[in-house]
């Protein structure tokens, strides 16, 4: 079984913001490959324009796929459509943006594929060997595991703003539309109901206050909000209070945004692991917490150990007063 | 076509007649894995790695709702719920307590040529267990295992099986045959409707696990655990474990957390405050 008979970078994603930044790392994958690199673009009523667009962010070639049954993203018929593509052209690698549409199709695709997906990478590169190596997060968040696939294609999810969106040149290449037999999906979407609270993009802001189960209710937050009004900062939040209590769309954490700020505040958070790895890239980090043993104390620069209905009013009123 | 009892049928009577006679009771089966408690592992100061052997170990979170659900939709329409895990011997203390939540059956995948497999081979065994176990209407994962946080092990076995999948399901109710599911996305909630049988993977967020009480840890301990080995599911060596599977781990390390660690105390929470932002500023975090 010759392995060399793959060739080629072919990239993926639903969401086309993050789409663009894989194109901008699967430009420099397929350089080092010495290789072509393919962009899949599915759904219905494409246009042109847009596999122009993924063009110039860095694909050499765009397979339209084109279809009724493509119209909103379901994993049966999307598998059908990226295991039909990588069957035909046989890409070495094959990324694909992990929103969570993305990571139950990666490895519902590599089953078909019979190989094997690396969820969520932050790190991605091709050692001598001409191998994907990736870097992503184990047990928990604590430890980084180093791994590769032995099988190919070598598929890999990575998560929203880990790379940069390269900036559009005016390179040239080619859209082919491809007919694939797609089948009538065996689960039907009935209701879309967008979140109420308009996530904020936590991924970019240079100073986060963020609040945890300390907070008793979603008008408490309001303190954290007048903070971050004296810092010029964004306020974010543990799962918990978005995922249980619904009070802000996004959390911070391995399985929401992962961020790095250069102040990070945290209130009112235990620093359970799931939460901490995904500040460790903040610049500094503060907790304020009831409780002394509380594990956010380990992952922080500095820490007033207090009732954070004292602490940060505080704290506010100092910032507003020294910042002067 | 498959014989369609409601063409016959033209009031709610029979409606709910038409629900017992062709609908058997569901039977569940909840894939689970026994994992090192993550917040007890311990590092090895010279290599930077963790070290998992001789650490607790406990049923994923995640996996803990997957059974809870499949016990309440047990609870509310009969049925029976089958626990199965690929892992260790000491993954039975893990299924004496799927046992003792309320699951029906329980039963363990062992064999030495399972270790170190990946998300694929661990499908295949997994697949195999559920061809041999028979006729199954609903499959329930947990959205990640909390060690591997791979969260593809649901995906991968819907496809084995070759049925559909559901996943970050956060409700989930059943009408006749049919799953209703609610999925969490990043920015909107997705309702999907299903025949069964159907995999789900649902969130932490679905329900909150229950706790045994002594009374059923104590009745779950006469419940027989049934062990399966690789032979008996007719699984070979180049198919699972290390050589079965496609993805290689080639090192492990904790990075090695470097924060200040310092509190700040003073008299009054005033103080404390401003000798905090004082600090913060000298970081010279907050200028530019
Ligand atoms: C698969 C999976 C993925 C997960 N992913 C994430 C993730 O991405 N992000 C995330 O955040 N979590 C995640 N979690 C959840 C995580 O394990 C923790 O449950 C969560 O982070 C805890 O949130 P918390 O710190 O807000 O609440 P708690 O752990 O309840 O902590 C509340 C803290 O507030 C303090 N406190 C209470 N009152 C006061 C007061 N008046 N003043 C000061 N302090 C006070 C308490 O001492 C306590 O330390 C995940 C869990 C699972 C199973
Ligand atoms: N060894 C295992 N035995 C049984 N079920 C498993 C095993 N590993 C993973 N699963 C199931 O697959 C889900 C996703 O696992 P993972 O892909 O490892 O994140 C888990 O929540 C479990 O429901």
């Amino acid at each position: 079984m010759g392995l060399n008979e793959f060739k080629g970078v072919m990239v993926f994603s639903e969401n086309f913001e993050i789409f663009l930044e894989l194109l901008g790392k699967g430009r420099e994958i397929a350089d080092k490959l010495q290789t072509e690199l393919s962009a899949v673009l599915v759904g219905h009523n494409i246009e042109d324009e847009r596999g122009k667009e993924l063009i110039k962010h860095g694909a050499d070639k765009v397979y339209v796929v084109d279809n009724p049954l493509l119209e909103q993203f379901n994993v049966e018929p999307y598998t059908d459509v990226l295991s039909k593509l990588a069957s035909d052209y046989k890409p070495e690698v094959i990324l694909i943006g992990a929103t969570k549409r993305g990571k139950e199709l990666a490895p519902r695709l590599a089953t078909r594929l019979n190989t094997g997906c690396m969820t969520e990478c932050s790190k991605l590169d091709i050692d001598e060997e001409g191998r994907l190596v990736v870097n992503r997060l184990v047990y928990g968040g604590s430890s980084i595991a180093i791994e590769v696939s032995r099988v190919k294609p070598q598929i890999a999810t990575v998560p929203p703003h880990v790379f940069e969106k390269p900036a559009p040149s005016d390179r040239t290449g080619e859209v082919v539309r491809v007919d694939v037999d797609v089948k009538e999906p065996k689960t039907k979407i009935v209701e879309k109901r967008k979140k109420e609270i308009a996530g904020v993009r936590l991924e970019e802001a240079p100073i986060i206050i963020a609040g945890g189960r300390g907070l008793r209710s979603k008008e408490d937050f309001k303190l954290l909000e007048e903070l971050a009004k004296v810092l010029g900062g964004q306020v974010g939040c543990t799962r918990p209070i978005a995922a249980d209590y619904g009070w802000f769309t996004n959390w911070i954490g391995i399985s929401g945004v992962k961020i790095k700020p250069k102040l990070y505040i945290a209130v009112g958070i235990s620093g359970a692991i799931q939460h901490t790895a995904g500040i460790m890239d903040s610049k500094i980090i503060v907790a304020i917490n009831k409780d002394e043993e509380a594990p956010i104390f380990k992952a922080a620069d500095y820490g007033i150990v207090g009732d954070l209905y004292k602490v940060v009013p505080a704290l506010t009123e100092a910032f507003k007063k020294l910042l002067k | 076509m498959p014989f369609d009892i409601s063409s016959l049928t033209t009031n709610d009577n029979h409606q709910s007649l038409k629900n017992s006679v062709v609908r058997a009771l569901p039977t569940i089966i909840v894939p689970f894995k026994q994992i090192v408690d993550i917040k007890e592992i311990k590092v090895d100061p010279n290599t930077q790695t963790p070290i998992t052997v001789g650490i607790p170990r406990k049923i994923s979170d995640v996996d803990k709702n997957a059974l809870e659900e499949a016990i309440k939709i047990k609870e509310k329409h009969g049925g029976k719920v089958i626990a199965i895990t690929m892992g260790p011997s000491e993954a039975k203390t893990a299924l004496r307590e799927t046992l003792a939540m309320g699951v029906d059956e329980a039963y363990l995948l062992s064999d030495p040529i399972f270790e170190n497999s990946d998300t694929l081979a661990t499908a295949r065994v997994l697949a195999k267990a559920i061809e041999k176990l028979g006729e199954y209407d609903l499959i329930i994962c947990g959205e990640m295992t909390l060690d591997g946080l791979s969260a593809q092990v649901g995906p991968r076995l819907a496809e084995l099986l070759d049925i559909p999948q559901i996943t970050y399901v956060r409700k989930v109710t059943i009408e006749g045959n049919k799953i209703i599911a609610e999925k969490d996305l990043e920015e909107e909630y997705e309702t999907v409707e299903a025949e069964m049988p159907v995999l789900l993977t649902v969130t932490r967020e679905i329900n909150e696990p229950r706790i045994p009480s002594l009374r059923d840890i104590m009745k779950a301990s006469r419940k027989p655990i049934n062990t399966w080995t690789a032979s008996d599911l007719g699984i070979s060596k180049e198919n699972v474990g290390t050589e079965g599977s496609a993805v290689q781990i080639l090192k492990v390390t904790v990075p090695k957390v470097e924060r200040k660690g310092i509190i700040v105390k003073a008299e009054t929470i005033e103080e404390a405050a401003e000798e905090l932002v004082k600090t913060i500023l000298k970081e010279g975090v907050l200028r530019g």
